[in-house]
């Protein structure tokens, strides 16, 4: 039912386009509204090969309103394959088509019968958000392109690996390529098919993995399921991920365990990883505990992701203690008790509340009823920077929207990427002094 | 055609202005058709995501700093309220102003779409009032709230009697024009329908219509010159200030296709002279212009002293740019106003223009009369040139690039210089409107354009190292080639 979204966190369904996005050499096709691409991008970076403004779009007028917009899709689908070279092309549905009720899927269904390398997912912005539209085009890969079953067997070692959401986490593919490096140090090879070099051959190989790799609190473990289900193929949920040297070697400990890897493979790994992590935390200790104005309490405003990852690693790694937490994107119902596990689930039994509030104004009176016995630390989106400045609180934002800050390639996982957190953190904390 | 105020919706640009996103042809024959009113559009068969009237109205309509804006739609049709109003707070900061306006969807899903959103749309109206005190409400409606035909008008009506501000709602159906321009009409419908008074008392003052003022200090400094003060909208302005367009002296603007409906509309309604020259981009553009500020509102002999003094000085120095600009070939891709007043201001330093994609067309503005730019241009060029109406179809200006190959591209709106600089084609990207206003400006862009072409470091690293997303078969084929008949 509507209701008030004041300071939006995520998008609508369609903006499923930016995973389609997210795999390279795989075309994205609008059967929506001129602006949809335009807004659900905005403040990405949107010239990369395939982007907002390459998105075939049948930019659905009246005259489609009223007589219905099938035929505009056919040939603006048929003219795609000749204009644009891509490997595949995904049909996505927005709002106005499919109020309409247009059969998009049996426009699809006519070229993948003439051979044709496209296929179809539904996501009408008011049916889901953003995170939903994701296992939607996921659930599209997996059924009408990958066949079964797996040609050429299990390959020992490979790992599917699912993460963050393409394009609206910032980091997103930083932190597919951080778990990537992950896995390698133990062994194992990483199969994503999100990013740099990687692409349809990737979603080829999903079904020869011998696991699948979730590494998010709940985005993707329905996309998981559906592998398990199609090919047979186990998963392992990891809900958090890891930022830092406590969270990053437990993360390495449970996927070599699930995955058979000696377990004094992995501890060599440990011990190599943490001796040069603390290497640098021995020397810059001083600025941790001697600066006077860091905070001891913190508060992450963002996706779960972000929300549970940073909170383990500010308790687990650097010692500060949770107010409460904010995950933001709108969790559904079912994961929600386990969630809340995984913020209870902490060093020195400490627990961090949860709250799944997604309306920005709510979340920030209560920041500012809060007493954090100090300057407080507070990690979120652009939506958190007046929330911030009135509560005199250093401010990090990580999440999107993220107007006032450029992450290329960036990322927070793993040893290297607790450092960097680190490094921004007190680049903020810094600027000030008491 | 005649402004009517006493509605809450307005007629498309289509409808009112005759514009169009499909058109192939020449200058000459572009400014004929429109002196003739036979212009048609022309679809396609093949089309890359735009933009839409809704889109322009949350962007434009945030300009002013205090008021709340709520989009009766699903999530993503608010995606960017947060960049959006971190650029406004960013452009109230640079005024030292505070800014506080806000943009709250209503997040509609399904059952919505079914049962419609009458209830939801209420309490998020009665709620944005009781959060932020808002100097008005407006309610921007969105294709689901089209479609499905909720009747948003009565929601409002019901709002305003129990609320003691303005309430407005604007309609910005996604579907309902091609044309995003519209959308600018849309807000500004909603600002002389629901905002500005009669006049009070007749003030010495010019309602200047822009986009973020950047040019903001040095045309106040203009204007003081001749003795009349500046009131830029909408950026940075409360509704109170708003309230008193009306007093004006003149509305002026810098660029007709976002001023029109303003424009027009308070000349209609109160009398307010709205300057219809071409605008004041480039020498030509801004004499033209000043002059008729001055006849109109009296003060002739102060813009005469004011045009001496800034000749003097900068117009040696752009004559002597001018030297090295000479003979470089220009493809323009922009708004209806920007890509025919660029172009001028193009010719007029000494290069030629090679082709000018129009992203729309509006065949005559809401005084009825076409386009001035458009007739200056076809009787000043030196000689005809293509034009197309391209809806930033990006598929279609790669293929102009390639069979034109410039030496320069200049464009306006994000998401096309980049892809003529992945081709290998130096461009400027010219979203600041006031890049070539007055003098001043012209000569910083001459400059720019020189420092633009002497080192195109940037895309000769780039375009050697990517592939460009389009067949060979594509470029091989004319720019036209999927457009529909007439």
């Amino acid at each position: 039912m509507a209701r008030t979204l004041d300071q939006v966190r995520y998008k609508c369904a369609l903006g499923a386009l930016q995973t389609v996005q997210a795999i390279e050499r795989v075309l994205p096709i609008l059967h929506a509204g001129p602006g949809c691409a335009d807004k659900l991008t905005a403040g990405n970076g949107t010239s990369g090969h395939f982007a907002p403004r390459i998105f075939p779009c049948t930019n659905i007028a009246e005259t489609e309103i009223v007589f219905g917009g099938e035929q505009r899709l056919r040939e603006v689908v048929e003219n795609a394959l000749r204009v644009i070279d891509a490997d595949l092309y995904v049909v996505l549905t927005g709002c106005s088509s499919e109020i309409i009720g247009d059969d998009a899927g049996e426009v699809v269904r006519g070229f993948r019968t003439a051979g044709q390398p496209v296929i179809h997912a539904s996501t009408a912005g008011f049916k889901g958000s953003n995170y939903q539209g994701y296992e939607w085009v996921l659930e599209a890969l997996f059924t009408q392109y990958l066949s079964r079953p797996a040609a050429g067997g299990t390959e020992k070692g490979l790992v599917n690996v699912f993460a963050s959401l393409p394009f609206h986490d910032p980091f997103w593919e930083g932190n597919l390529t951080a778990l990537e490096g992950l896995l390698a140090d133990i062994g194992l090879t990483a199969n994503i098919i999100f990013g740099y070099g990687r692409g349809l051959k990737h979603v080829d190989r999903i079904p020869r993995a011998q696991c699948n790799l979730v590494v998010n609190p709940w985005l993707g473990l329905s996309s998981a399921q559906l592998l398990e289900e199609r090919f047979g193929t186990p998963y392992l949920h990891y809900p958090n991920l890891p930022v830092g040297a406590c969270e990053t070697s437990k993360f390495l400990r449970a996927v070599g365990a699930f995955t058979g890897i000696p377990s004094d493979v992995v501890e060599r790994v440990v011990a190599e990883k943490e001796s040069r992590y603390y290497h640098y935390i021995e020397r810059y200790a001083d600025i941790f505990l001697e600066n006077r104005i860091m905070s001891k309490r913190f508060t992450v405003a963002a996706d779960t992701q972000y929300a549970l990852a940073l909170t383990r690693f500010l308790v687990n790694d650097m010692g500060l203690f949770p107010q409460r937490q904010y995950a933001m994107e709108d969790v559904p119902e079912k994961y929600r008790a386990d969630i809340e596990g995984y913020f209870r689930d902490m060093n020195y039994d400490i627990e961090a509340e949860v709250s799944f509030e997604t309306d920005g104004y709510l979340v920030q009176n209560e920041i500012r009823g809060a007493d954090y016995h100090g300057y407080p630390l507070i990690i979120g989106s652009a939506w958190e920077k007046k929330v911030a400045r009135d509560t005199n609180a250093h401010f990090l934002s990580i999440a999107w929207p993220l107007n006032e800050r450029l992450v290329i390639n960036s990322s927070y996982v793993g040893y290297e990427g607790g450092l960097k957190f680190l490094e921004d953190v007190y680049s903020v904390v810094l600027t000030r002094f008491t | 055609m005649a402004i009517k105020l006493d509605t809450t919706t307005i007629g498309t640009r289509e409808e009112r202005l005759g514009s169009v996103v499909g058109y192939v042809g020449t200058i000459k024959d572009l400014a004929e058709r429109s002196r003739c009113g036979d212009l048609k559009n022309r679809g396609r068969c093949f089309s890359q995501s735009s933009s839409c009237d809704a889109g322009c109205v949350l962007g434009y309509l945030s300009h002013i700093r205090d008021i709340a804006i709520i989009n009766h739609a699903p999530s993503g049709c608010t995606a960017a309220a947060s960049p959006t109003l971190t650029m406004q707070t960013q452009l109230a900061a640079k005024r030292n102003l505070p800014y506080d306006t806000v943009i709250l969807g209503t997040d509609m899903k399904e059952p919505d779409t079914i049962f419609g959103a009458a209830a939801g749309l209420r309490e998020t109206i009665f709620e944005t009032y009781r959060r932020y005190a808002p100097a008005a409400i407006f309610v921007a409606t969105s294709c689901v709230s089209g479609i499905i035909g909720e009747d948003v008008d009565a929601i409002v009506a019901e709002a305003r009697e129990e609320l003691s501000i303005p309430v407005v709602p604007i309609h910005c159906e996604g579907f309902r024009s091609q044309v995003w321009a519209t959308g600018f009409d849309a807000v500004d419908h909603a600002i002389l329908s629901g905002v500005v008074k009669p006049p009070r008392e007749k003030r010495n003052f010019v309602v200047f219509k822009n986009f973020n003022e950047s040019a903001r200090d040095d045309i106040v400094e203009m204007f003081a010159a001749i003795g009349v003060d500046t009131m830029m909208v909408y950026s940075n302005t409360t509704l109170e200030e708003l309230s008193h367009v009306s007093e004006a002296l003149a509305t002026v603007s810098i660029c007709g296709t976002l001023a029109s409906y303003l424009g027009n509309g308070l000349e209609q309604t109160y009398g307010v002279p709205y300057i219809k020259t071409i605008n004041p981009l480039g020498i030509a553009g801004f004499e033209v212009w000043f002059r008729e500020v001055g006849r109109v509102i009296g003060r002739e002999a102060e813009v005469e002293a004011y045009i001496e003094r800034e000749r003097a000085v900068y117009i040696p120095k752009i004559e002597a740019i001018k030297e090295k600009l000479k003979g470089l070939r220009v493809v323009l891709g922009m708004g209806s106003s920007f890509a025919f007043q660029v172009a001028r201001v193009v010719q007029e330093l000494g290069m030629t223009v090679a082709y000018v994609a129009s992203w729309h067309y509006d065949s005559r503005y809401d005084d009825g009369n076409p386009p001035p730019h458009v007739q200056h241009l076809a009787e000043h060029t030196p000689e005809d040139f293509r034009v197309s109406v391209a809806d930033q179809q990006n598929f279609e200006l790669l293929n102009i690039l390639n069979t034109y190959k410039p030496d320069l591209y200049l464009a306006r709106h994000g998401g096309t210089s980049v892809w003529a600089i992945k081709q290998g084609v130096p461009a400027i990207f010219m979203a600041d409107e006031f890049l070539t206003f007055g003098y001043k400006r012209t000569l910083s862009f001459a400059q720019l354009i020189l420092d633009r072409i002497t080192n195109r470091s940037f895309e000769k690293n780039l375009s050697a190292r990517i592939k460009l997303p389009y067949t060979d078969w594509w470029y091989k084929q004319e720019n036209t080639l999927l457009y529909k008949a007439e």
